[in-house]
């Protein structure tokens, strides 16, 4: 599967990444040599294999929908770029 | 003082021959001293860590004046210095991750693991440097600089640990801490001389601890032995109800096993870790390392992991897509980096994080993203956690046969710096034995088995899931009868 200028750009765009126009095709072949060393996977028989997502078999714990946590909100907020009466300021969103 | 273990160091704490003060003091300066050259801390304060070695002597005097060995067991950790991988979060302290998204980031709490040690009494040095976002196995992708193996300065320590293990071999601390999802704890530890475990999944909590790859990060000990391990493993583990893939388990003494002997101890040699691809050097240690288990009463059988070979091309589609998924919280909104200029709201996102991360995070980023867009997902990601599974079931079947499994624990010894710099796979290779026991959640270690060209050469011990008491034990029997692990690099003063 090799990557396209085009697949790198709306790569880049899913991944909130700017990519310039000069590092554009470096990337690209980085990839393209990344993808091609895991190429070897599709030739492996994997049929009736069930995917392993997690080392341990175990279940998602559960807990009481109560309220355990401080609010913490100052703390957190005091290491943000910009905030306004507990908001995170961000560029508008909604003209 | 630099050269005792951390029983010794625990035992004159309490016999007033030394305060933590002082102790702490002695590395700092040696801190001090050799810092500039090896670049293995990020972070250091001085005063802090001083304050917090006076509150460690007042808490040393409440245990008893003439302190005896029952009161050092009570507390085996309290009063001695420990230096943090800059992975885990230190309220207070700056945690950067190795990252310029995270270089002025200072946590409001602490990790799982910060809270356990501290709560052991142990006294925080620094926090050291690593590959950046644990993306890494030379050092060389930290934003603070790259870190020198202290053994040859031309050379890497390794990665993504790579200060943690510079520190220790160095002696500028006695222990630290390490995270490890391909490697990254027992690969530094091979390439510096150290002994460094990587528990089983789920044993040591990663709340606090920066996400790499959810699936395969924990977080262990590095330190001169497998003794010290066992003892900083004991402060580290345990279930956490903040982690959710944290597991409760009846708490474990690491340490109960360490003196076993090993007659009819079985251990398993896999046929592709001992196949070409490793340096004469490395093979050569390695055997002489085998042979001594032998001597120890110990018997070896040929075992099979026939699908180890696809770990590394699996483990570069699964690690990738987690941290895709995990690194997509740093949009310069919360915290972290945020881009001076932009035009709107997705240009900010995307200026703060092309500027925020380095081009192997970025790399790593791309491929994940990719690997999971529709599409592509089945190919790959699912592919891949099938291929996971048939790794795993390989190691099960191994374990049938033996009580734990030996190797080297890579490929040759330290690597001279931007000797691998031009092709992201050929770096990728270098934790071409370590990254199937992440892929499987087992628990794995390296200790020093002997040198290479004076470059130290490790062997790897992998133990069956919670078998982290017998890799352990097989360590610790092997450390009685060899000195490797308290080799140190010369020039470092005594």
């Amino acid at each position: 599967m090799s990557l396209s200028l085009d697949d790198v750009s709306r790569i880049a765009r899913l991944a909130r990444i700017e990519i310039s126009p000069a590092e554009a095709t470096r990337t690209r072949d980085q990839l393209n040599g990344i993808l091609a060393f895991v190429e070897q996977l599709q030739a492996v028989d994997t049929a009736g294999i069930e995917p392993m997502a997690h080392a341990v078999d175990v279940v998602q714990r559960l807990r009481p929908d109560t309220v355990t946590e401080p609010d913490r909100r100052d703390d957190f907020q005091a290491i943000a770029p910009e905030t306004e009466a507990g908001l995170y300021l961000v560029p508008r969103v909604i003209e | 003082m630099i050269e005792a273990s951390l029983k010794q160091l625990s035992a004159a704490l309490a016999q007033k021959k030394i305060s933590s003060v002082e102790l702490t003091t002695l590395f700092l300066d040696r801190i001090e001293q050799y810092n500039p050259t090896l670049n293995a801390f990020i972070t250091l304060d001085r005063e802090r860590t001083l304050a917090a070695a006076r509150a460690a002597d007042a808490q040393l005097a409440k245990v008893g004046a003439g302190g005896t060995a029952a009161a050092g067991q009570a507390a085996p950790l309290l009063g001695i210095p420990l230096a943090h991988k800059d992975i885990f979060c230190t309220a207070g302290w700056r945690t950067t991750c190795g990252s310029k998204m995270l270089a002025n980031f200072v946590s409001p709490y602490d990790a799982h693991v910060v809270e356990r040690f501290s709560n052991a009494g142990m006294v925080l040095l620094g926090k050291c440097n690593m590959d950046e976002f644990a993306m890494g196995s030379s050092n060389e992708t930290s934003h603070f600089g790259p870190v020198k193996n202290p053994w040859d300065l031309t050379c890497v320590p390794g990665g993504s640990s790579g200060g943690s293990a510079t520190a220790v071999a160095a002696r500028l601390t006695p222990a630290a801490t390490g995270t490890d999802t391909g490697g990254s704890i027992r690969q530094p530890a091979a390439l510096c001389g150290l002994t460094g475990l990587k528990p089983t999944y789920g044993v040591v909590s990663r709340y606090g601890m920066i996400a790499f790859a959810s699936s395969l990060d924990q977080g262990g000990p590095m330190a001169k032995s497998a003794e010290d391990c066992a003892l900083l493993l004991n402060a580290m583990a345990g279930f956490d109800p903040r982690d959710s893939t944290s597991l409760e388990r009846p708490a474990e003494d690491y340490s109960r096993d360490l003196e076993k002997p090993l007659a009819g101890l079985k251990i398993g040699l896999p046929r592709e870790f001992f196949a070409e691809g490793m340096d004469a050097g490395v093979r050569a240690a390695v055997e002489a390392a085998v042979a001594e288990y032998r001597k120890l009463g110990a018997t070896t059988v040929e075992v099979g992991l026939p699908n180890s070979n696809l770990s590394v091309p699996a483990y570069y589609v699964i690690a990738p897509a987690e941290a895709s998924s995990n690194l997509s919280r740093f949009d310069g909104v919360r915290y972290g980096h945020r881009a001076p200029d932009y035009a709107d709201l997705n240009d900010m996102y995307a200026k703060s994080r092309a500027q925020g991360f380095g081009a192997e995070v970025k790399r790593r980023i791309l491929i994940g993203t990719y690997v999971l867009s529709h599409g592509y997902y089945d190919a790959y990601y699912l592919k891949a956690q099938k291929i996971r599974r048939l790794i795993a079931a390989d190691f099960a079947a191994a374990f049938k046969e033996c009580d734990v499994i030996l190797g080297p624990t890579t490929p040759s010894p330290a690597f001279k710096f931007g000797a691998k710099a031009a092709d992201p796979v050929q770096m990728y290779l270098s934790d071409i034995y370590t990254i199937a026991v992440n892929l499987a959640g087992l628990p794995g270690m390296s200790i020093p088995c002997g040198f290479d060209n004076g470059l130290p050469v490790g062997l790897q011990i992998v133990g069956p899931w919670f078998g982290e008491a017998k890799m352990l034990n097989v360590a610790h029997q092997y450390q009685l009868l060899t000195d490797w692990h308290r080799r140190m690099p010369s020039g470092l003063g005594t």
